[in-house]
């Protein structure tokens, strides 16, 4: 049982809290360089954080949240793209590759409203078509990741293919002005960071609050026994579509802020190998937790950054180890060690994957 | 349309989905048995197309190519082995956990292949005899293609008589159909899923040396084919071989007669949404286990 809550603030609430403050102030402390490796890494939290809810609460593993980061990101980098054109010019890669007219699906998001609106909508509408499709027809488990996996490669060969008019392997990149501020300047890096800091802030509250409503313990009573769940009376195919769609939407804003902060946006960040590296961030830090998925894609991203300037071949070897520790010795990640929230139940979900790993092999 | 040009497609699909049924047959084989997929399955092929440049290297003559297939098997099959014990085996309760894990060992695999054989590729010379075309009613075909297709058809009648006829095969067949039960006959089950998990990762060192004819082999080789490879188990439906056969022939015209229409990348996608559609309506795929159990 848990303690009743107390009015003093808990040793763990306060760590949290200084780091918070350290990040507001970050900007004056840390160097330009480490500044724009800390706002792209917690532009990538959101995702990590979409995973906490999709993985971690619903049981169920995407393989392919590339693709949601790469809508996003895309639809970003068109605008900014087209934020660069006078009237009437197009992108230099269309010109290079002989495209003469502005597709309509590049034009809508010329404004930047729509643009905004986009980076929302697109990731998200597709998100819910594609797992009405899959859930509706109970379609999950290893099925659902290796579909998903395939649908990351489709998008990322897609991609790569339409040379004129997505810019192909090279993706996106070279843009200067956001709502006419010019991104070069550091008063407008230092603003994106911050906005990047409140998003992964108001991003942490508005899942705890999601896992803590009725739906999140939906959520969880259909990954723990979703035929229990149907004997009641409830369809759980929607509760995942949502916490799909959800994290899709996470994952497409996470992938906008991260290709501002970058500067480019590529299939190479979003096809079947990012994707599955998105994953062991949230298996890091813990699936079950929110503040760990964060914790967790700052921890693998620095170390990534660090080893694999200084020993690049390293890096692969170090990565495929942090997969395998991280389901065979750390199944609960880091957040593990640090006790557990109310609504995690590791033990109880260990006891039940086993019970229905044995009645699955009849 | 050419009517020669389709026929050439339809020859090219099923070509292509002989691979895929190499490359398959393993994964389908222990999903069937203990509902994990191995992640590094694309790197055993790897292994295989390795072995194939090594063993050719060594026995030139017309029959190396063989002499690669015995190699390639033994040693995929044993790192499949080693696999299965070490990790897999620990890993079986929790089949997402055991993707990733596996993925982890793809990492480390494709990247001892960078470091031993170099990033670029190193290529495989087929024997004088695989390398010419022959003329089948008016069409030219690489032979290359043909023996591909005759080691797929090779490797399914010599599993279908293996699991039929074998003391082994009646212990797979068993666990197979009812796990508990067989266990509780005095199989033992986890000694079952070893052998099938090394078999199957022998099946895909073969894959791997027919791969090594086809191109230069690279430390990714394995990637290129191995999602869609797991698409073909998805689409078979719960490890069933005969499944696993007749959807990796689907997908396999599916993919070269699009062809005729779009080019390779579109054919792609449009492949991943025939599977997304076919589910719709067979969501357990081609062939369904009948079963009374509730959890599948």
């Amino acid at each position: 049982m848990s303690p009743p809550p107390s009015r003093t603030l808990d040793p763990k609430a306060a760590i949290w809290l200084a780091a918070l403050l350290l990040a507001i102030i970050a900007p004056f402390i840390v160097s330009a360089y480490n500044l724009n490796l800390i706002g792209r890494f917690l532009a990538l939290s959101l995702t990590g954080m979409g995973l906490v809810l999709l993985w971690g609460e619903g049981g169920v593993l995407s393989l392919g949240q590339g693709v949601f980061f790469g809508l996003g990101g895309y639809v970003l980098a068109m605008h900014l793209k087209m934020a660069d054109l006078g009237q009437g010019e197009l992108p230099d890669f269309m010109t290079w590759s002989g495209v003469t007219k502005l597709p309509v699906w590049w034009a809508i998001f010329r404004s930047p409203v729509t643009a905004m609106l986009g980076i929302l909508i697109v990731p998200t509408a597709f998100a819910v078509l594609f797992s009405w499709l899959m859930f509706r027809r109970r379609i999950g488990g290893t099925y659902f990741a290796l579909i998903t996996q395939a649908l990351g490669l489709a998008f990322a060969t897609l991609l790569i293919s339409q040379q004129g008019l997505t810019g192909g392997f090279n993706g996106l990149t070279d843009y200067h002005t956001l709502f006419g501020l010019n991104l070069n300047l550091p008063s407008t890096t230092r603003a994106l960071y911050w906005l990047t800091l409140l998003l992964v802030v108001l991003a942490y509250f508005g899942l705890r609050w999601l896992l803590a409503s009725r739906f999140g313990t939906m959520l969880r009573a259909a990954r723990d026994g979703s035929n229990r769940i149907r004997f009641l009376g409830y369809d759980p195919g929607p509760y995942k579509v949502v916490a799909f769609s959800v994290a899709a939407m996470l994952t497409g804003v996470s992938g906008a802020l991260f290709t501002l902060h970058a500067g480019v946006i590529s299939p190479a960040l979003v096809g079947v190998v990012p994707s599955i590296e998105m994953v062991i961030w949230v298996a890091i830090g813990g699936r079950y937790s929110v503040l760990g998925a964060i914790a967790g894609t700052l921890i693998v991203n620095f170390a990534k950054d660090k080893i694999s300037t200084a020993l690049p071949e390293l890096w692969l070897y170090a990565l495929g180890g942090l997969f395998i520790l991280a389901v065979t010795a750390l199944p609960n990640g880091l957040a593990g060690f640090f006790g557990s929230d109310r609504w995690k139940r590791p033990a109880l979900d260990e006891t039940l994957a086993r019970w229905r790993a044995r009645k699955a092999v009849s | 349309m050419d009517l020669g040009f389709i026929i050439g497609q339809v020859f090219n699909g099923f070509s292509v989905a002989s691979i895929y049924i190499l490359a398959a047959l393993g994964l389908a084989l222990s999903f069937g048995l203990m509902r994990v997929i191995n992640m590094a399955h694309g790197e055993i092929l790897m292994v295989g197309s390795y072995v194939a440049y090594l063993t050719i290297a060594l026995v030139p003559g017309p029959l190396g190519i063989f002499a690669a297939m015995i190699a390639a098997f033994a040693v995929a099959g044993l790192l499949g082995g080693v696999l299965e014990v070490t990790l897999v085996s620990r890993l079986t309760s929790r089949p997402l956990d055991t993707l990733l894990a596996t993925w982890g060992v793809s990492l480390i695999l494709q990247q001892a292949a960078r470091d031993i054989f170099g990033a670029t590729g190193v290529s495989v010379t087929a024997p004088a005899w695989l390398d010419h075309t022959i003329l089948i009613g008016g069409q030219t075909l690489p032979v290359t293609r043909l023996f591909i297709m005759a080691v797929a058809v090779a490797v399914l009648g010599g599993l279908a008589a293996f699991l039929r006829s074998t003391r082994i095969g009646l212990l797979v067949r068993a666990v197979n159909q009812d796990r508990p039960t067989a266990a509780a006959m005095g199989v033992d089950v986890r000694r079952v899923d070893a052998a099938i998990f090394a078999l199957g990762s022998g099946v895909a060192g073969i894959g791997g040396v027919v791969l090594a004819l086809l191109g230069p082999v690279t430390p990714n080789v394995g990637q290129s084919y191995i999602v869609t490879a797991f698409l073909v188990v998805v689409l078979g439906g719960l490890g069933s071989t005969l499944g696993m056969t007749i959807a990796a022939l689907m997908i396999g015209l599916f993919m070269a007669l699009s062809q005729i229409f779009v080019d390779v990348s579109l054919a792609q996608v449009l492949s991943l949404l025939f599977v997304i559609l076919f589910l719709q309506f067979r969501p357990q795929g081609v062939i369904a286990v009948r079963s009374r159990a509730l959890d599948e």
